[in-house]
């Protein structure tokens, strides 16, 4: 199978009542890829990956997972996928040990229960309940629970999600050990940062429809600029539009959003004393001023004028 | 790739999920264990056989109060005229003797029992200070029977009670919450059989019958005697019947709901009116007749009948035959609706 994808998606549509969720999507990972769908809320990636993991039924298309599908071989799959869902709350009554081994019991090929809990890094806490956990040794707990039955595919539904700074990396880490091993991941997320640190590939989603895919260098490089160079005015905000920076070599964009210009910009060397020269030929006062390379999300909202998250 | 013993089967690992999680709930633990034996004890010993209590009797003639007092039974007071019709209004003596020329009459309610059976014990215990000989020699042989008491009546009762309450709590309950924490949606994610995951709850519910049967029954043999005069093989077979169709509807209420708040809305709406007609605390004979046959088709109805016939009257399998058959229609039909209409994602 090295040559024929892990997971081959063709035209996949589902809709509920009041929304259409996912929007005639097609998807390929490759074996040993790490690949990632990053969309605000709402973007349908939950419901494509949950598609794939054979929980929910499409409407139509096709899902074809390890060359075999859910319609014929849904025994088979099962025991060679490893699942985390968003928002599972495991037992709060058992231990981390006792919840290991159930899950353990589930599977023919299996782990050692005391190697999967190494793996996670909860020794400490194997004869804790999960009750008393942190939202990052449950969130590791529950990723323990995806990899006990040794699988070849790992699906993980926004992993990190709600977690601090330093768990988010933990768990990074052992994500990426995973994929050292030679084994294929899907997951879904919010965080852009996430994506272009853990992903090899990005579809980025946005109403139920992929807007773009590739490397996250390639989604950044496609933006045609490699930088952000954001200005504000204070006071004299109004007389800030777009009519300023017309003229300026090296902006590629321009976007204002509550007083705040954003200026996509190739050579940052070049666009800054430009724009500082025709601000103060103009006597504009500048309030603010800051620079950052482009990212994800700045594809994002180049794409949908939008950003990923809200808050 | 590891050995694997048998308590690393699916399906003992499911059933010691369900262990842990009962045992490790103590309000569970209370409701289950120590709430059937605090009801038993409190209604024990409020409806408790006491000692026959004399009657109160009043009279304002020293002579009549001399041969009333040849009767035990009777408690014979001497007062004057105003007080003695004043004690009868007030309920405090359930009859006065007054002298009536050269007889006697007598001051009763004939519809207060006490008061008949006074009048009879009084004229008795006059008549013969009158010199009346009685034809007849007689002798009283008391028998105070354990098995006809309230509390053998109550302990049945509270049994199938007890059988009812575990069983759809803890089904109903235990799988709603996994529903709602979408822990049956992972779980459903995994190669794990469906099947085990129900089966896992039978089992653990056969395990703590067991307990239960034990801590009800046991508590009324020790504390208060109340029998088991049929066998108790066909004993422990009703009991087992009896969880398995309270498990059935268990299921049926859980299947589809998704909040423990409208699955707690209908198990109530279940429970409640059989714990009223059924007959846990008094005899479900004193509705209507026109309502016997619902009543008598209801579970809980079912299996406290039979556990009675069981417990007090010694019967066997065939009297409690139709009772056996509305249990089993119970089980069949709630499980293979629960089974039809169960929501697993």
């Amino acid at each position: 199978m090295p040559d024929a994808a892990a997971l081959r998606v063709r035209n996949l549509r589902k809709a509920y009542s009041d929304v259409v969720a996912v929007d005639g999507i097609d998807l390929e990972v490759h074996p040993a890829e790490c690949f990632g769908l990053l969309g605000p809320n709402g973007a349908g990636k939950t419901t494509t990956i949950e598609i794939c993991e054979g929980l929910t039924d499409a409407d139509s298309g096709d899902v074809e997972l390890l060359g075999l599908t859910w319609k014929r071989d849904a025994a088979e799959l099962r025991q060679r996928l490893g699942i985390q869902l968003q928002e599972t709350q495991l037992s709060d009554k058992l231990t981390v040990r006792e919840t290991i081994r159930l899950f353990r019991s589930f599977f023919r090929r299996c782990a050692e229960v005391r190697d999967v809990i190494g793996r996670v890094q909860l020794e400490e806490k194997a004869s804790s309940r999960v009750g008393s956990l942190s939202g990052g040794q449950k969130q590791r707990l529950a990723l323990a629970c995806a990899l006990v039955g040794d699988p070849d595919f790992l699906f993980l539904d926004e992993p990190t999600t709600g977690l601090d700074p330093q768990a988010r990396r933990q768990l990074w880490d052992l994500i990426d050990q995973f994929r050292a091993s030679g084994r294929t991941i899907l997951l879904t997320t919010h965080y852009m940062d996430e994506a272009e640190r853990l992903c090899d590939r990005v579809a980025i989603m946005d109403h139920g429809k992929v807007i773009a895919l590739g490397t996250p260098r390639e989604l950044i490089a496609s933006i045609g600029a490699d930088h952000l160079l954001e200005i504000s005015a204070a006071e004299s905000a109004a007389r800030l539009d777009s009519q300023v920076f017309i003229g300026i070599d090296s902006i590629r964009d321009v976007r204002i959003e509550d007083g705040v210009v954003r200026l996509m910009v190739t050579e940052l060397h070049r666009a800054v004393p430009a724009v500082l020269d025709e601000l103060s030929r103009r006597r504009i006062p500048l309030a603010e001023l800051r620079t950052h390379s482009a990212t994800l999300e700045d594809v994002f909202v180049t794409l949908t004028g939008r950003h990923l998250r809200d808050d | 790739m590891t050995e694997r013993g048998l308590a690393d089967h699916p399906l003992a690992q499911l059933t010691l999920v369900r262990f842990r999680e009962f045992i490790r709930e103590p309000e569970a633990l209370f409701w289950v264990f120590l709430f059937p034996i605090i009801l038993a004890a409190g209604l024990g010993i409020a409806f408790r056989n006491r000692p026959p209590e004399a009657l109160r009797v009043v009279t304002p003639s020293a002579e009549l109060a001399r041969s009333l007092r040849t009767e035990k039974r009777l408690d014979v007071r001497l007062e004057s005229e105003s007080a003695a019709a004043q004690e009868l209004r007030t309920g405090k003596a359930v009859l006065e003797a007054t002298p009536a020329g050269a007889g006697v009459a007598y001051h009763y309610d004939d519809t207060n029992p006490d008061g008949r059976t006074a009048r009879m014990l009084a004229d008795a215990a006059v008549q013969q200070a009158a010199g009346r000989v009685n034809p007849v020699r007689s002798r009283d042989a008391l028998v105070r029977e354990p098995g006809s008491r309230y509390i053998d009546f109550l302990v049945p009762g509270l049994l199938g009670m007890n059988l009812m309450g575990s069983a759809i709590w803890g089904m109903g309950f235990a799988i709603v919450d996994a529903r709602r924490k979408k822990l049956m949606k992972r779980l459903v994610a995994t190669p794990m059989p469906r099947r085990y995951y129900l089966m896992s709850f039978g089992l653990s519910r056969m395990v703590l019958l067991v307990l239960e049967v034990l801590v009800v029954l046991g508590f009324g043999a020790l504390a208060f005697g109340v029998p088991v005069r049929g066998s108790l093989v066909v004993l422990g077979a009703l009991c087992v019947l009896g969880s398995l169709s309270f498990s059935a509807i268990g299921l049926l209420i859980a299947s589809r709901a998704r909040t423990i708040e409208a699955a707690s809305g209908l198990m109530n709406a279940v429970m409640m009116p059989m714990w009223v007609v059924s007959g846990v605390f008094f005899s479900s004979q004193r509705f209507p007749d026109v309502v016997q046959p619902i009543i008598k088709a209801l579970p809980l109805t079912a299996a406290i009948d039979a556990l009675r016939i069981n417990m007090l009257q010694g019967g066997g399998l065939a009297q409690i035959a139709p009772q056996t058959a509305v249990l089993g229609f119970w089980m069949v039909a709630g499980f293979s609706a629960a089974l039809k209409m169960f929501r697993w994602k």
